[in-house]
């Protein structure tokens, strides 16, 4: 029996085939997906700020941010048996859901989401395969490490697959 | 001074918080109420601390198809007040305000959206004027801006907001409805110096 493991805002699970994951209604967050497709280990990291550094009292959960949150993804895969140098990675969301007209930095949170996990991936050398990121609605994002397929819903718009 | 911490919040704060809550969204309701001309109820308001992951799920699940209007929050405070209406229930809402003259099926006409947007404008006015002048700090709400989607994507606005600051939330919800058809929220969040400014200048520490 496979199921489907959920992840909250500022939350992150590792999840082995044939089992899958989702993280329900993201908005200026943005979904993670990484995948090894030897193993069939996958995981999905729901970040919700760009970076851990430019944040004061930022101990505690390493989830919120693009950068720490992928960080503990891969470790977290690597320590189940997957190998970081067969990752493929898949993003979502990083919307902008208020059309805001004077505070530019909240209403670029979406976008600096996109970048420091596309930056935070570079670095760790894993490649993105696919993308669904921007524009202005919320996504519901189901992603299946057996096959990597990360299946993605929204509001009056057909479900996508990428 | 005014400094508050997450984990220094105590009983006191919360009840005064929650008194804040309810006289802002009683002025609310009464101007809803005015506009519509009917009855509208309010439940005893709640100040929550939360994890973020749970924050999605406050209104009926993360994927709850809502409008939801923000409004940030500038003057001797900062922060946001949101008011969030279930969809179908935003739409009796319209109809009620455009006295049963809104469009057949669940879609929002610009019209039908900019009555959504004005009407928000209106009660959340109401709202921080009177926590206002129970505070006499200058509060200005800036122009209203509205999404129709999960509820999870729009709460996810404000938590991100306060995310950069904290590692849970805390907010101050109400909710109201009338005898049938409509169902919304308030959420107020100020962030976390706000918190301080709003709690000392009632003098409660």
């Amino acid at each position: 029996m496979s199921e489907i493991i959920k992840v909250g805002m500022a939350d992150l699970k590792v999840c082995i085939s044939p089992n899958g994951v989702t993280t329900l209604g993201l908005g200026s967050c943005v979904g993670i997906a990484i995948r090894d497709p030897m193993t069939k280990i996958g995981g999905l990291a729901h970040i919700m700020l760009p970076d851990s550094k430019s944040i004061r009292g930022s101990e505690g959960n390493i989830a919120k941010f693009a950068d720490t949150g992928i960080v503990e993804l891969v470790r977290l895969m690597e320590a189940q048996g997957a190998k970081k140098s067969r990752m493929t990675a898949k993003l979502a969301g990083g919307a902008m859901m208020f059309a805001f007209q004077n505070k530019s930095d909240l209403a670029r949170v979406g976008d600096r989401n996109v970048e420091a996990s596309k930056q935070k991936l570079k670095e760790l050398g894993i490649p993105i395969l696919a993308e669904d990121v921007g524009d202005s609605y919320g996504r519901t994002v189901v992603f299946y490490p057996e096959t990597g397929d990360f299946v993605i819903k929204a509001v009056g718009k057909p479900e996508k697959v990428i | 001074m005014s400094d508050i911490s997450l984990t220094n919040v105590t009983q006191n704060y919360y009840d005064v918080l929650k008194e804040i809550g309810n006289i802002g969204a009683g002025n609310a309701m009464t101007a809803l109420s005015q506009m519509l001309q009917c009855k509208v109820d309010m439940q005893v308001p709640q100040v929550q601390l939360m994890e973020f992951k749970d924050v999605g799920a406050i209104m009926g699940g993360e994927e709850q198809l809502m409008i939801g209007v923000y409004l940030a929050i500038e003057g001797d405070i900062t922060g946001s007040i949101m008011f969030l209406v279930k969809h179908d229930s935003a739409k009796h809402l319209v109809n009620k305000l455009m006295m049963g003259m809104a469009s057949e099926g669940p879609e929002f006409n610009e019209m039908e959206l900019s009555a959504m947007r004005e009407v928000s404008n209106i009660i959340t006015g109401a709202y921080l004027n009177s926590l206002s002048m129970l505070t006499n700090l200058k509060i200005y709400p800036s122009p209203p801006s509205l999404a129709l989607d999960m509820a999870g994507a729009i709460l996810s606005v404000p938590a991100i907001e306060f995310g950069a600051i904290a590692d849970q939330i805390l907010l101050i919800q109400s909710r109201f409805s009338d005898d049938i058809e409509i169902d919304g929220y308030f959420i107020l969040v100020p962030d976390l110096e706000s918190y301080g400014k709003i709690l000392a200048s009632i003098g409660v520490m």
